[in-house]
Protein backbone atom coordinates (compact mmCIF):
# COMPACT_ATOMS: atom_id res chain seq x y z
CA UNK A 1 0.00 0.00 0.00
CA UNK A 2 1.25 3.38 -0.87
CA UNK A 3 1.13 6.40 1.29
CA UNK A 4 0.15 9.57 0.06
CA UNK A 5 2.48 12.20 -0.04
CA UNK A 6 0.24 14.39 2.26
CA UNK A 7 -0.03 12.21 5.03
CA UNK A 8 3.77 12.16 4.56
CA UNK A 9 3.87 15.79 5.68
CA UNK A 10 1.36 15.83 7.60
CA UNK A 11 3.25 13.36 9.56
CA UNK A 12 6.65 15.22 9.46
CA UNK A 13 5.26 18.56 10.92
CA UNK A 14 3.49 16.86 13.81
CA UNK A 15 6.80 14.84 14.89
CA UNK A 16 8.28 18.14 14.33
CA UNK A 17 5.66 20.13 17.02
CA UNK A 18 5.82 17.16 19.07
CA UNK A 19 9.94 17.24 19.30
CA UNK A 20 9.26 21.11 19.71
CA UNK A 21 6.08 20.93 22.66
CA UNK A 22 8.96 17.91 24.59
CA UNK A 23 12.14 20.55 24.00
CA UNK A 24 9.78 23.07 25.83
CA UNK A 25 8.76 20.85 28.63
CA UNK A 26 11.97 19.10 29.40
CA UNK A 27 14.85 21.72 28.82
CA UNK A 28 13.34 24.91 27.94
CA UNK A 29 11.09 25.61 31.38
CA UNK A 30 13.24 25.50 34.51
CA UNK A 31 13.03 22.72 36.67
CA UNK A 32 12.04 24.40 39.46
CA UNK A 33 8.78 25.30 37.63
CA UNK A 34 7.61 21.90 36.77
CA UNK A 35 8.84 19.76 40.23
CA UNK A 36 7.62 20.49 43.52
CA UNK A 37 10.51 18.68 44.80
CA UNK A 38 13.25 21.92 44.14
CA UNK A 39 10.83 24.29 45.75
CA UNK A 40 9.76 22.64 48.35
CA UNK A 41 13.45 21.99 48.93
CA UNK A 42 13.67 25.75 49.00
CA UNK A 43 11.26 26.31 51.77
CA UNK A 44 12.25 23.77 53.71
CA UNK A 45 15.46 25.36 53.77
CA UNK A 46 14.21 28.87 53.83
CA UNK A 47 12.27 27.58 57.16
CA UNK A 48 15.23 25.99 59.05
CA UNK A 49 17.34 29.16 58.65
CA UNK A 50 15.03 31.17 60.54
CA UNK A 51 16.71 32.54 63.74
CA UNK A 52 15.80 31.28 67.02
CA UNK A 53 14.98 33.34 69.75
CA UNK A 54 14.59 31.11 73.19
CA UNK A 55 17.96 29.61 73.30
CA UNK A 56 16.79 26.37 75.51
CA UNK A 57 17.52 25.90 79.18
CA UNK A 58 21.09 23.97 78.35
CA UNK A 59 22.38 27.52 77.31
CA UNK A 60 21.52 29.00 80.56
CA UNK A 61 23.14 26.40 82.53
CA UNK A 62 26.04 26.80 81.26
CA UNK A 63 26.83 29.91 82.83
CA UNK A 64 24.39 29.67 85.53
CA UNK A 65 25.32 26.29 86.85
CA UNK A 66 24.60 27.93 90.74
CA UNK A 67 20.77 28.69 90.02
CA UNK A 68 20.34 25.39 87.54
CA UNK A 69 21.70 23.59 90.64
CA UNK A 70 19.15 24.92 93.14
CA UNK A 71 15.96 25.09 91.05
CA UNK A 72 17.16 21.17 89.47
CA UNK A 73 15.83 20.18 93.02
CA UNK A 74 12.63 22.94 93.49
CA UNK A 75 9.04 22.62 92.65
CA UNK A 76 10.23 24.68 89.77
CA UNK A 77 12.75 21.85 88.16
CA UNK A 78 10.56 20.80 85.13
CA UNK A 79 10.15 25.16 84.36
CA UNK A 80 12.10 26.43 81.39
CA UNK A 81 14.79 29.50 82.50
CA UNK A 82 13.03 31.37 79.62
CA UNK A 83 9.27 30.71 80.28
CA UNK A 84 10.03 33.86 82.90
CA UNK A 85 13.25 35.57 81.94
CA UNK A 86 11.53 35.79 78.13
CA UNK A 87 13.73 34.74 75.19
CA UNK A 88 17.33 34.92 75.80
CA UNK A 89 19.13 33.53 72.58
CA UNK A 90 20.35 37.17 72.00
CA UNK A 91 21.84 36.84 75.54
CA UNK A 92 23.18 33.87 74.84
CA UNK A 93 24.85 35.14 71.76
CA UNK A 94 26.28 38.08 74.17
CA UNK A 95 26.16 37.57 77.38
CA UNK A 96 26.92 41.52 78.67
CA UNK A 97 24.60 43.71 76.21
CA UNK A 98 21.81 42.29 76.75
CA UNK A 99 20.23 41.15 79.60
CA UNK A 100 17.02 39.03 80.00
CA UNK A 101 14.22 40.27 81.99
CA UNK A 102 13.14 39.29 85.92
CA UNK A 103 9.36 39.55 86.41
CA UNK A 104 9.40 40.93 89.92
CA UNK A 105 5.55 41.97 89.90
CA UNK A 106 2.63 40.58 91.66
CA UNK A 107 1.01 40.27 88.00
CA UNK A 108 3.45 37.59 86.90
CA UNK A 109 3.26 34.30 89.52
CA UNK A 110 -0.48 34.62 89.30
CA UNK A 111 -0.58 33.57 85.48
CA UNK A 112 0.37 30.56 86.63
CA UNK A 113 -0.76 30.57 90.88
CA UNK A 114 -4.05 32.68 90.52
CA UNK A 115 -7.35 30.14 91.23
CA UNK A 116 -9.00 29.27 88.46
CA UNK A 117 -11.51 26.56 88.51
CA UNK A 118 -10.40 24.79 85.26
CA UNK A 119 -6.92 24.29 86.37
CA UNK A 120 -6.11 20.66 87.45
CA UNK A 121 -6.77 19.63 91.00
CA UNK A 122 -3.94 19.99 93.45
CA UNK A 123 -2.05 22.15 91.72
CA UNK A 124 -1.05 24.72 93.87
CA UNK A 125 -3.17 28.02 93.34
CA UNK A 126 -3.93 31.54 95.33
CA UNK A 127 -6.48 34.09 95.23
CA UNK A 128 -4.08 37.32 94.30
CA UNK A 129 -6.60 39.48 96.23
CA UNK A 130 -6.74 37.73 99.37
CA UNK A 131 -2.97 37.02 99.72
CA UNK A 132 -0.59 39.15 100.91
CA UNK A 133 -1.65 41.61 99.01
CA UNK A 134 0.90 44.47 97.99
CA UNK A 135 3.92 42.16 98.59
CA UNK A 136 5.47 40.91 95.52
CA UNK A 137 5.91 37.18 95.80
CA UNK A 138 9.53 37.23 95.43
CA UNK A 139 9.50 38.71 99.29
CA UNK A 140 8.14 35.35 100.54
CA UNK A 141 9.14 32.82 97.58
CA UNK A 142 12.20 32.40 95.90
CA UNK A 143 11.32 31.57 92.25
CA UNK A 144 14.51 29.32 92.10
CA UNK A 145 13.10 27.38 94.93
CA UNK A 146 9.60 28.16 95.98
CA UNK A 147 8.16 26.96 99.19
CA UNK A 148 4.85 26.41 100.44
CA UNK A 149 3.93 27.89 103.34
CA UNK A 150 4.43 25.56 106.37
CA UNK A 151 2.02 24.06 108.86
CA UNK A 152 2.69 21.03 110.49
CA UNK A 153 2.49 18.23 108.38
CA UNK A 154 0.15 16.03 110.55
CA UNK A 155 -2.53 18.11 110.40
CA UNK A 156 -2.35 19.29 107.02
CA UNK A 157 -2.22 15.84 105.81
CA UNK A 158 -6.11 15.08 105.85
CA UNK A 159 -7.02 19.10 107.12
CA UNK A 160 -5.88 20.26 103.33
CA UNK A 161 -8.50 22.82 103.11
CA UNK A 162 -8.70 24.56 106.72
CA UNK A 163 -4.71 24.46 105.60
CA UNK A 164 -4.81 26.58 103.20
CA UNK A 165 -7.81 28.92 104.22
CA UNK A 166 -5.29 29.64 107.66
CA UNK A 167 -1.94 29.98 105.17
CA UNK A 168 -3.32 33.25 103.53
CA UNK A 169 -5.35 34.26 106.77
CA UNK A 170 -3.80 36.41 109.52
CA UNK A 171 -3.35 33.47 111.66
CA UNK A 172 -1.00 31.91 108.81
CA UNK A 173 1.93 31.75 111.55
CA UNK A 174 -0.20 30.38 114.48
CA UNK A 175 -0.15 26.69 115.03
CA UNK A 176 -2.45 24.01 114.74
CA UNK A 177 -1.15 22.95 118.44
CA UNK A 178 -1.79 26.07 119.59
CA UNK A 179 -5.46 25.86 119.51
CA UNK A 180 -6.03 22.12 119.68
CA UNK A 181 -4.62 19.49 121.11
CA UNK A 182 -4.93 16.25 118.94
CA UNK A 183 -4.41 13.00 121.26
CA UNK A 184 -1.83 10.66 119.65
CA UNK A 185 -4.58 8.50 118.96
CA UNK A 186 -6.33 10.88 116.52
CA UNK A 187 -3.62 10.43 114.01
CA UNK A 188 -4.47 6.47 113.74
CA UNK A 189 -8.25 6.32 114.23
CA UNK A 190 -9.56 10.14 113.65
CA UNK A 191 -12.62 9.39 114.95
CA UNK A 192 -12.25 7.82 118.24
CA UNK A 193 -10.42 10.60 119.90
CA UNK A 194 -10.99 14.29 118.88
CA UNK A 195 -8.89 16.83 119.37
CA UNK A 196 -10.09 19.56 121.47
CA UNK A 197 -11.23 23.02 120.63
CA UNK A 198 -11.05 26.14 122.56
CA UNK A 199 -14.00 26.67 124.68
CA UNK A 200 -13.92 29.56 126.75
CA UNK A 201 -13.68 33.32 125.79
CA UNK A 202 -10.71 33.93 127.63
CA UNK A 203 -8.27 31.46 125.53
CA UNK A 204 -9.18 34.23 122.59
CA UNK A 205 -8.42 36.90 124.86
CA UNK A 206 -4.58 35.72 125.78
CA UNK A 207 -3.90 37.54 122.15
CA UNK A 208 -7.16 39.61 121.63
CA UNK A 209 -7.99 40.74 125.57
CA UNK A 210 -7.07 44.15 126.71
CA UNK A 211 -4.83 44.82 129.72
CA UNK A 212 -2.48 42.07 131.37
CA UNK A 213 -4.33 39.32 129.69
CA UNK A 214 -2.53 39.67 126.88
CA UNK A 215 0.65 40.23 128.06
CA UNK A 216 2.98 37.85 125.49
CA UNK A 217 0.87 38.35 122.68
CA UNK A 218 1.66 40.12 119.54
CA UNK A 219 1.16 43.55 119.22
CA UNK A 220 -0.49 43.79 115.87
CA UNK A 221 -3.44 41.71 117.14
CA UNK A 222 -6.79 43.50 117.37
CA UNK A 223 -7.67 43.74 120.85
CA UNK A 224 -11.58 44.12 122.22
CA UNK A 225 -12.63 44.19 125.70
CA UNK A 226 -13.91 40.14 126.22
CA UNK A 227 -16.13 40.84 128.99
CA UNK A 228 -18.19 43.20 127.21
CA UNK A 229 -17.62 42.14 123.53
CA UNK A 230 -19.82 40.01 122.09
CA UNK A 231 -22.41 38.97 124.53
CA UNK A 232 -22.77 35.41 125.81
CA UNK A 233 -21.43 33.62 122.78
CA UNK A 234 -18.39 32.13 121.90
CA UNK A 235 -15.59 34.14 119.78
CA UNK A 236 -15.94 31.30 117.17
CA UNK A 237 -19.21 31.60 116.97
CA UNK A 238 -18.78 34.84 114.98
CA UNK A 239 -15.35 34.58 113.73
CA UNK A 240 -14.22 31.78 111.96
CA UNK A 241 -10.80 31.60 113.72
CA UNK A 242 -9.14 29.47 110.59
CA UNK A 243 -9.80 32.77 108.52
CA UNK A 244 -10.80 35.75 110.94
CA UNK A 245 -10.86 38.14 107.93
CA UNK A 246 -13.43 36.38 105.92
CA UNK A 247 -17.01 36.58 106.19
CA UNK A 248 -19.07 33.65 107.62
CA UNK B 1 -3.17 1.82 6.37
CA UNK B 2 -5.09 -1.02 7.45
CA UNK B 3 -5.92 -1.85 10.51
CA UNK B 4 -2.85 -4.24 11.42
CA UNK B 5 -0.52 -1.29 11.08
CA UNK B 6 -2.37 1.16 13.05
CA UNK B 7 -2.52 -1.03 16.07
CA UNK B 8 1.29 -1.93 15.30
CA UNK B 9 2.14 1.90 15.24
CA UNK B 10 -0.12 2.13 18.27
CA UNK B 11 1.81 -0.70 20.50
CA UNK B 12 5.33 1.07 19.09
CA UNK B 13 4.02 4.83 20.28
CA UNK B 14 2.60 4.31 23.21
CA UNK B 15 5.36 2.84 25.47
CA UNK B 16 8.49 4.53 24.27
CA UNK B 17 6.75 7.95 25.45
CA UNK B 18 6.26 6.07 28.66
CA UNK B 19 9.92 5.48 28.60
CA UNK B 20 10.67 9.30 27.83
CA UNK B 21 8.58 10.38 30.64
CA UNK B 22 10.72 7.80 32.95
CA UNK B 23 14.01 9.11 31.63
CA UNK B 24 12.76 12.72 32.41
CA UNK B 25 11.97 12.00 35.76
CA UNK B 26 15.26 9.77 36.12
CA UNK B 27 17.28 13.13 35.16
CA UNK B 28 15.19 15.24 37.69
CA UNK B 29 15.93 12.17 40.55
CA UNK B 30 19.44 12.89 40.04
CA UNK B 31 19.61 16.55 40.28
CA UNK B 32 17.53 16.37 43.76
CA UNK B 33 18.44 13.55 45.64
CA UNK B 34 21.65 14.12 47.26
CA UNK B 35 23.45 13.24 50.50
CA UNK B 36 22.59 14.99 53.90
CA UNK B 37 25.51 17.70 53.67
CA UNK B 38 28.06 17.92 56.77
CA UNK B 39 28.06 20.93 58.44
CA UNK B 40 31.40 23.41 58.85
CA UNK B 41 32.34 21.22 62.17
CA UNK B 42 32.42 18.36 60.42
CA UNK B 43 29.71 16.65 62.02
CA UNK B 44 26.74 14.99 60.10
CA UNK B 45 24.32 17.24 59.07
CA UNK B 46 20.41 17.52 59.95
CA UNK B 47 18.87 13.87 57.73
CA UNK B 48 14.86 14.92 58.08
CA UNK B 49 14.41 10.91 56.32
CA UNK B 50 15.59 9.99 59.94
CA UNK B 51 13.04 11.72 61.47
CA UNK B 52 9.12 11.67 62.15
CA UNK B 53 7.64 14.53 64.70
CA UNK B 54 4.87 14.43 66.75
CA UNK B 55 3.78 16.08 69.13
CA UNK B 56 1.72 15.12 72.80
CA UNK B 57 -0.71 16.97 74.80
CA UNK B 58 -1.77 15.91 78.45
CA UNK B 59 -4.83 17.78 79.04
CA UNK B 60 -4.63 17.03 82.74
CA UNK B 61 -1.53 18.89 83.06
CA UNK B 62 -2.53 22.16 80.99
CA UNK B 63 -2.69 25.18 83.42
CA UNK B 64 -3.93 27.19 80.90
CA UNK B 65 -1.37 29.81 82.12
CA UNK B 66 -0.70 30.93 77.83
CA UNK B 67 3.08 30.50 78.14
CA UNK B 68 2.91 28.82 75.11
CA UNK B 69 0.82 31.07 73.15
CA UNK B 70 2.88 33.93 74.03
CA UNK B 71 6.11 31.81 73.50
CA UNK B 72 5.19 30.60 70.06
CA UNK B 73 4.33 34.73 69.10
CA UNK B 74 7.78 35.46 70.17
CA UNK B 75 9.64 32.84 68.44
CA UNK B 76 7.87 32.50 65.02
CA UNK B 77 6.78 36.69 64.47
CA UNK B 78 3.11 36.17 64.38
CA UNK B 79 1.34 39.41 64.53
CA UNK B 80 0.86 40.52 67.94
CA UNK B 81 -2.81 41.30 67.12
CA UNK B 82 -4.69 38.93 69.27
CA UNK B 83 -6.76 37.12 66.63
CA UNK B 84 -3.58 35.37 65.14
CA UNK B 85 -2.05 32.54 66.78
CA UNK B 86 -0.15 29.29 65.76
CA UNK B 87 -1.13 27.96 68.70
CA UNK B 88 -3.79 29.06 71.54
CA UNK B 89 -5.33 27.30 74.32
CA UNK B 90 -9.15 27.00 74.53
CA UNK B 91 -11.45 26.72 77.93
CA UNK B 92 -14.16 23.58 77.93
CA UNK B 93 -16.55 24.27 80.57
CA UNK B 94 -19.04 21.54 80.88
CA UNK B 95 -22.49 22.51 82.67
CA UNK B 96 -24.62 20.29 84.28
CA UNK B 97 -27.46 20.27 81.72
CA UNK B 98 -24.85 19.25 78.83
CA UNK B 99 -24.27 22.77 77.71
CA UNK B 100 -21.20 22.91 76.38
CA UNK B 101 -18.76 26.42 76.40
CA UNK B 102 -15.52 26.86 74.72
CA UNK B 103 -13.70 29.67 75.16
CA UNK B 104 -10.39 30.77 73.64
CA UNK B 105 -8.06 32.18 76.67
CA UNK B 106 -5.41 33.53 74.26
CA UNK B 107 -7.51 35.80 73.30
CA UNK B 108 -7.05 38.01 76.37
CA UNK B 109 -7.60 38.03 79.83
CA UNK B 110 -10.48 36.65 81.37
CA UNK B 111 -10.05 35.38 84.76
CA UNK B 112 -12.57 33.24 85.31
CA UNK B 113 -15.70 31.46 83.46
CA UNK B 114 -18.50 33.47 82.81
CA UNK B 115 -20.70 30.52 83.88
CA UNK B 116 -22.20 30.14 87.70
CA UNK B 117 -19.98 27.96 89.48
CA UNK B 118 -22.42 25.62 90.77
CA UNK B 119 -23.59 24.91 87.52
CA UNK B 120 -20.22 23.55 85.94
CA UNK B 121 -19.92 19.50 85.83
CA UNK B 122 -16.10 20.05 84.21
CA UNK B 123 -13.86 22.20 83.46
CA UNK B 124 -10.57 22.14 82.03
CA UNK B 125 -8.00 23.85 79.10
CA UNK B 126 -7.62 22.24 75.79
CA UNK B 127 -4.42 23.12 74.29
CA UNK B 128 -4.68 23.79 70.06
CA UNK B 129 -2.23 23.75 67.39
CA UNK B 130 -1.67 22.28 63.89
CA UNK B 131 -2.35 18.59 63.96
CA UNK B 132 0.47 18.28 61.12
CA UNK B 133 -1.84 15.58 59.96
CA UNK B 134 -0.68 12.62 57.94
CA UNK B 135 -3.07 12.76 55.29
CA UNK B 136 -3.90 16.98 55.58
CA UNK B 137 -6.54 18.24 54.07
CA UNK B 138 -5.17 21.62 53.19
CA UNK B 139 -2.56 20.06 51.35
CA UNK B 140 -5.20 18.68 49.46
CA UNK B 141 -6.77 21.78 48.52
CA UNK B 142 -3.59 24.04 47.38
CA UNK B 143 -3.54 24.94 44.19
CA UNK B 144 -0.26 25.98 43.69
CA UNK B 145 1.33 23.42 45.83
CA UNK B 146 2.38 25.64 48.27
CA UNK B 147 1.89 23.50 51.13
CA UNK B 148 3.38 20.24 51.73
CA UNK B 149 4.96 18.11 54.19
CA UNK B 150 8.30 17.74 54.44
CA UNK B 151 9.85 14.19 55.09
CA UNK B 152 10.45 14.61 59.07
CA UNK B 153 6.68 15.31 59.05
CA UNK B 154 5.88 18.78 59.22
CA UNK B 155 3.26 20.91 57.37
CA UNK B 156 4.66 24.11 56.13
CA UNK B 157 4.12 26.57 53.52
CA UNK B 158 6.01 27.98 50.91
CA UNK B 159 5.27 31.48 51.58
CA UNK B 160 6.94 32.91 48.31
CA UNK B 161 4.89 30.16 46.67
CA UNK B 162 1.30 31.18 47.97
CA UNK B 163 -1.07 32.97 46.32
CA UNK B 164 -3.21 34.05 49.50
CA UNK B 165 -6.41 31.82 48.41
CA UNK B 166 -7.29 30.83 51.95
CA UNK B 167 -8.73 27.74 50.67
CA UNK B 168 -6.60 25.80 53.04
CA UNK B 169 -7.65 27.74 56.45
CA UNK B 170 -11.36 26.59 55.07
CA UNK B 171 -10.01 23.42 54.56
CA UNK B 172 -8.50 22.53 57.73
CA UNK B 173 -10.93 21.20 60.40
CA UNK B 174 -9.07 22.71 63.26
CA UNK B 175 -8.88 26.14 62.01
CA UNK B 176 -4.69 25.74 63.09
CA UNK B 177 -4.16 28.37 60.03
CA UNK B 178 -4.65 32.29 59.16
CA UNK B 179 -3.56 34.76 57.24
CA UNK B 180 -0.62 36.73 57.74
CA UNK B 181 -1.71 40.04 57.44
CA UNK B 182 1.31 41.83 56.08
CA UNK B 183 2.45 38.83 53.61
CA UNK B 184 -0.98 38.16 52.84
CA UNK B 185 0.06 34.15 52.49
CA UNK B 186 -1.42 31.27 54.95
CA UNK B 187 0.72 30.94 57.76
CA UNK B 188 0.45 28.16 60.65
CA UNK B 189 2.77 26.04 63.10
CA UNK B 190 5.67 24.20 61.62
CA UNK B 191 6.81 22.70 64.58
CA UNK B 192 9.34 25.35 65.35
CA UNK B 193 11.38 23.85 62.26
CA UNK B 194 13.79 26.26 62.51
CA UNK B 195 14.62 24.76 65.90
CA UNK B 196 13.47 21.32 65.21
CA UNK B 197 16.96 21.01 62.42
CA UNK B 198 18.90 22.51 65.37
CA UNK B 199 18.07 19.95 67.80
CA UNK B 200 16.44 22.42 69.79
CA UNK B 201 12.55 21.77 71.12
CA UNK B 202 9.57 23.83 69.91
CA UNK B 203 9.25 27.03 72.04
CA UNK B 204 5.66 25.77 73.21
CA UNK B 205 7.25 23.08 74.63
CA UNK B 206 10.34 24.86 75.87
CA UNK B 207 8.20 26.81 77.89
CA UNK B 208 5.33 24.73 79.28
CA UNK B 209 5.75 24.87 83.22
CA UNK B 210 3.86 21.75 84.00
CA UNK B 211 5.09 19.49 80.65
CA UNK B 212 1.45 19.35 79.40
CA UNK B 213 3.38 19.64 76.01
CA UNK B 214 5.61 16.61 74.49
CA UNK B 215 7.63 16.80 71.70
CA UNK B 216 9.36 13.71 69.94
CA UNK B 217 10.54 11.54 66.92
CA UNK B 218 7.78 8.87 66.18
CA UNK B 219 10.98 7.26 64.28
CA UNK B 220 12.96 7.09 67.73
CA UNK B 221 12.37 4.46 70.13
CA UNK B 222 13.59 6.57 73.16
CA UNK B 223 12.05 9.57 72.34
CA UNK B 224 9.84 11.17 75.13
CA UNK B 225 6.62 11.12 72.86
CA UNK B 226 6.78 7.34 72.09
CA UNK B 227 6.93 6.97 75.57
CA UNK B 228 4.10 9.69 76.07
CA UNK B 229 2.14 7.30 73.57
CA UNK B 230 3.22 4.11 75.67
CA UNK B 231 2.13 5.19 79.20
CA UNK B 232 -1.48 7.36 78.32
CA UNK B 233 -4.59 6.45 76.38
CA UNK B 234 -4.17 8.50 73.45
CA UNK B 235 -7.05 10.36 71.35
CA UNK B 236 -6.91 12.65 68.38
CA UNK B 237 -9.01 15.43 67.84
CA UNK B 238 -11.97 14.40 64.70
CA UNK B 239 -10.53 10.83 64.19
CA UNK B 240 -13.84 10.46 62.13
CA UNK B 241 -12.05 12.90 59.38
CA UNK B 242 -9.16 10.10 58.64
CA UNK B 243 -6.38 12.94 58.66
CA UNK B 244 -4.23 10.84 60.99
CA UNK B 245 -3.35 13.50 63.42
CA UNK B 246 0.42 13.35 64.89
CA UNK B 247 -0.34 15.41 68.16
CA UNK B 248 -1.83 12.86 70.36
CA UNK B 249 -3.75 14.44 73.23
CA UNK B 250 -3.92 12.21 76.55
CA UNK B 251 -6.98 12.45 79.06
CA UNK B 252 -8.85 14.28 76.43
CA UNK B 253 -12.50 14.74 77.37
CA UNK B 254 -15.38 13.23 74.31
CA UNK B 255 -16.97 17.41 74.40
CA UNK B 256 -13.64 18.13 72.82
CA UNK B 257 -14.43 19.42 69.42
Amino acid sequence: MRIPEQVNRLAIVIGVLAALTLVTRFVLIPRSLVSTDLHWAAATQREAIKPVKFAGSTACQDCHEDVALKKAKSFHRALSCEGCHAPAARHADDPTAVKPPAPRDRKFCPVCHAYDPSRPTGFPQINPTAHNPLKPCVSCHNPHDPVPPKVPRECAACHGQIERSKAVSSHALVACTTCHKAPEQHRRSPRSALPSKPETRDFCATCHGQGTAAAGAPKEAPKVDVAAHGGRNLCWECHYPHLPEGRL
Amino acid sequence: MNKREFLKGAIVFFPAGGALAALARQAMGKETGSAPAKDANGKKGYDPASHFYGMGVDIDKCIGCNRCAVACKAENDVPDEPFYFRTWVERYTIARDGEVVVENISLGARETTTQDAREIIRTFFVPKLCNHCQNPPCVQVCPVNATFTTADGAVIVDAERCIGCRYCIQACPYGARYLHPTTKTADKCTFCYHRLVKGLQPACVEVCPTQARIFGDLKSRASRLVRFRRLNKIHVLKPQLNTEPKVYYANLDGEVR
